[in-house]
């Protein structure tokens, strides 16, 4: 592809989503979308849609189907977590395709991240280098989704099960923490019996007080409808 | 897979051709036939709808019953020189030919082939040719829905490869155009495209087109056809999205119409309901199950009301087994995501009735459990489909199931990562608070096994909306604060707004009323 422009990147970008609204049901598509696959792996950006499209053509015309651009397209749905994007590609995908080795990695992966386990995913993650470190941002975007779920457990978290859960220790730890307290809003309590406790920021999930009660507001389309009668 | 899950068509073999032909012969037109098709060739001439949907809806049904019971009607050409030879019309009666042919008989393959033909004839007529009619919309309806219909039949058909004959094979290889995915897509697309219905649903929003108002039909002059095809085929693509599993783009396809409203699409109670279905469970594959709950209990309820006045339709069947499988979906859902409060009390008492068991069984998340989940699963999902061309390589195979099969065990698969959430609520419904220590200890697990499960809990309760906000469809909810859960009830506040505006507005109507009482 040799060296583009980010401008003449964004025109390529543009127009695969256009062909995607306009034309999705074209065979004829198919490597303009697998070149958008590589692009969005590349440039770090993501689009649901063309790639759910390329799938539907892969099932279309099994043949076609590139197994390494598949992966990458289930990687990327693993970054965007907590979106099921990850279900709705497997949704897509044949049984027999989803037997072999990389795709049943994939899926365990996928399991331990939706149950939380994050210790195991890790792990996994460290043996399967290969499949992950192919996709630039993967780290970090697990990481956003781990930080995602404990915002919406945790009020108070102790650092040994944050570390564990966005796989940062010692140091490196320190340096993120300190990051999140002075960009997110992160507190950090110090003198704990069993170490530091860092508080997370406020939301409506952490601290239910801050849920706005949708079924006290009324909606002002639905007073205009008495208007009239006020009147 | 659960046993009685009635997935297999009846056979449509070579022989059926002969079947079919025993005591028919299709030059044979009787009087009220000839009748039939006089009267209606008039009555779209003359734009007369509602003499149309009669004809439609109740004659041909009576004649169907009466003269056609188990052969097909007259062939198109026996009839064709009462109606002036009339292309259109042709298209049209033997769009109703076929569609009889399905409904009574096994189409053969090339009957199948030939309504593929008769379809692309006629929608190439209304794409590209300007059109005068104005057909009901229950006909528009029925045209996308069995268009769809036999899609989904002919790949059931054709995955069937095991039994197949010499001549059906070459058949399939010579005709491998007919059915073929890309053309029943773009078909639908091209009808969504060219008939420009989403501005117009766009633009009578902001009053400047009529549409809805009009039930579709067109009072200047015009054509509803292209228009009201061009509407029901998002519903149309709705459902092959859903058949092929992929639910995100089904339900963007549908994203035009606006469900919390009265529309087009409930003009006809075939399409509402179509249209429902496929809409709640696409939300449920999704993992959007209070969007399921509320759109089934709103669909099931108006079933529920309204299902007397249609005892006499053609389509009561379908309506009663539509409302069945959604029954079936709703125990699902509540199942994964118990809500209660979100269903109505007619609608809860059938449920309860009907799989109150079953879901106590559900919700114990044993091997029971599991093979109930798939015994409604298969019983109420959609009749999944491979889309692709069969391999014709030696040995054939059957792989009619292999869609079904695979939705299945994704969805068995979501339920079993849900499998130990109903023991914590069990636990949260009793304490206010509890430490992570205790909770453990009676769950019998260690505590970062209960932090697995808890993170569990928050991630399957906290779904994302199709504008990517995080939704908590928690009856019950927590927080952890170091190694303390606090729990949280949701309180269900009652909707004292919607009652007061609608007792104003009821009271007004009386006040009215009595003002037009004159005194004596």
């Amino acid at each position: 592809m040799g060296k583009e422009t980010p401008k003449q990147q964004q025109q390529v970008s543009y127009t695969v989503e256009q062909l995607v609204a306009v034309n999705p049901y074209n065979p004829d598509i198919v490597p303009e979308l697998e070149n958008y696959v590589n692009e969005q792996v590349s440039s770090q950006t993501y689009s649901l849609d063309a790639n759910l499209c390329l799938l539907r053509l892969y099932q279309f015309e099994p043949e076609r189907m590139s197994t390494q651009i598949v992966a990458r397209i289930l990687v990327k749905a693993l970054m965007a977590m907590p979106a099921p994007d990850f279900s709705l590609c497997l949704f897509l995908i044949p049984e027999r395709v989803q037997m072999e080795e990389q795709f049943k990695t994939l899926i365990v992966l996928s399991h331990y991240l939706e149950t939380g386990r994050f210790r195991q995913f890790w792990d996994e993650a460290a043996k399967s280098r290969h499949i992950v470190e192919a996709v630039p941002g993967f780290e970090q975007a697990i990481q956003a989704y781990a930080i995602h779920v404990l915002s919406l457990t945790y009020q108070k978290i102790p650092r040994s099960v944050l570390a564990e859960a966005i796989n940062i220790e010692g140091l490196s730890l320190d340096k993120f923490l300190e990051h999140q307290a002075a960009n997110s809003g992160w507190i950090l309590e110090k003198g704990h019996v069993r170490g530091q406790l860092i508080v997370l920021p406020r939301n409506e999930f952490n601290h239910p007080e801050l849920k706005k009660s949708a079924t006290e507001t009324v909606p002002l389309e639905h007073i205009t409808r008495i208007f009239p009668i006020l009147g | 897979m659960a046993a009685g899950y009635d997935y297999e068509e009846a056979p449509g073999t070579y022989d059926d051709a002969n079947r079919q032909d025993v005591g028919y012969d299709p030059n044979f037109v009787p009087d009220s036939v000839k009748s039939f098709v006089v009267h209606l060739y008039r009555h779209i001439r003359e734009k007369n709808v509602y003499e149309i949907h009669q004809m439609y809806e109740i004659s041909f049904q009576t004649l169907s019953d009466r003269l056609f019971k188990d052969t097909p009607w007259p062939s198109v050409d026996a009839v064709a020189h009462y109606v002036d030879n009339d292309q259109v019309f042709c298209l049209l009666y033997r769009e109703m030919w076929f569609r009889h042919l399905y409904a009574r008989l096994s189409p053969t393959l090339k009957q199948r082939i030939d309504s593929w033909d008769n379809y692309c004839s006629l929608f190439q007529v209304v794409l590209h040719r300007v059109v005068n009619m104005q057909l009901p919309n229950q006909w528009l309806w029925d045209m996308v829905d069995e268009f769809v219909y036999q899609f989904q039949s002919f790949c059931q058909y054709r995955a069937k490869m095991k039994n197949k004959t010499e001549q059906e094979i070459a058949l399939l290889r010579q005709f491998d155009q007919a059915w073929n995915v890309y053309g029943v897509l773009n078909y639908l697309q091209a009808f969504v495209e060219k008939s420009n219905i989403i501005q117009i649903l766009e633009q009578e929003k902001e009053g400047g087109e009529q549409f809805t108002a009009t039930d579709g039909y067109d009072y200047s002059g015009g054509s509803n056809v292209l228009k009201v095809l061009g509407y029901f085929s998002m519903v149309g693509l709705l459902r092959v999205h859903c058949l092929l599993g992929d639910y995100q783009t089904g339900l963007k396809c549908l994203l035009p119409i606006d469900i919390s409203q009265q529309g087009v699409y409930t003009s006809v109670i075939g399409s509402h309901i179509a249209t429902i279905y496929h809409y709640g469970f696409a939300n449920l594959m999704m993992r959007r199950y209070v969007e399921a709950i509320h759109e089934f209990n709103k669909i099931l309820l108006y079933i529920y009301k309204t299902k007397q006045y249609h005892q006499k339709s053609p389509q009561y069947e379908q309506i009663l087994k539509k409302n069945e499988q959604m029954y079936a979906l709703l125990a699902i859902c509540l199942s994964l995501c118990p809500q209660v409060k979100l269903v109505e009390e007619t609608v809860n008492s059938q449920l309860r009735e009907k799989y109150g068991e079953k879901m106590a069984r559900m919700q114990r998340y044993d091997d029971e459990a599991f093979a109930i989940y798939d015994e409604l699963f298969s019983y109420a999902c959609p009749k999944f489909i491979t889309p692709s061309a069969p391999s014709f390589e030696e040995p054939l195979v059957n792989y009619n199931q292999d869609a079904y099969r695979l939705q299945l065990k994704l969805f068995l698969y979501e339920v079993k990562q849900q499998q130990l959430l109903s023991g914590v609520r069990t636990f949260l419904k009793v304490y206010s608070t509890i430490s992570l220590g205790k909770l453990a200890n009676y769950m019998e697990v260690d505590e970062t096994t209960l932090r697995s499960i808890l993170l569990t809990y928050k991630h399957k309760t906290h779904a994302v909306d199709s504008d990517g906000k995080i939704i908590s469809n928690a009856d019950l909810d927590f927080y952890i604060d170091d190694d303390m859960i606090h729990v949280v009830e949701s309180k269900s506040v009652k909707r004292y707004g919607d009652y007061f505006l609608r007792q104003i507005v009821k009271l007004e109507g009386v006040i009215t009323d009595m003002d037009r009482i004159k005194l004596e």
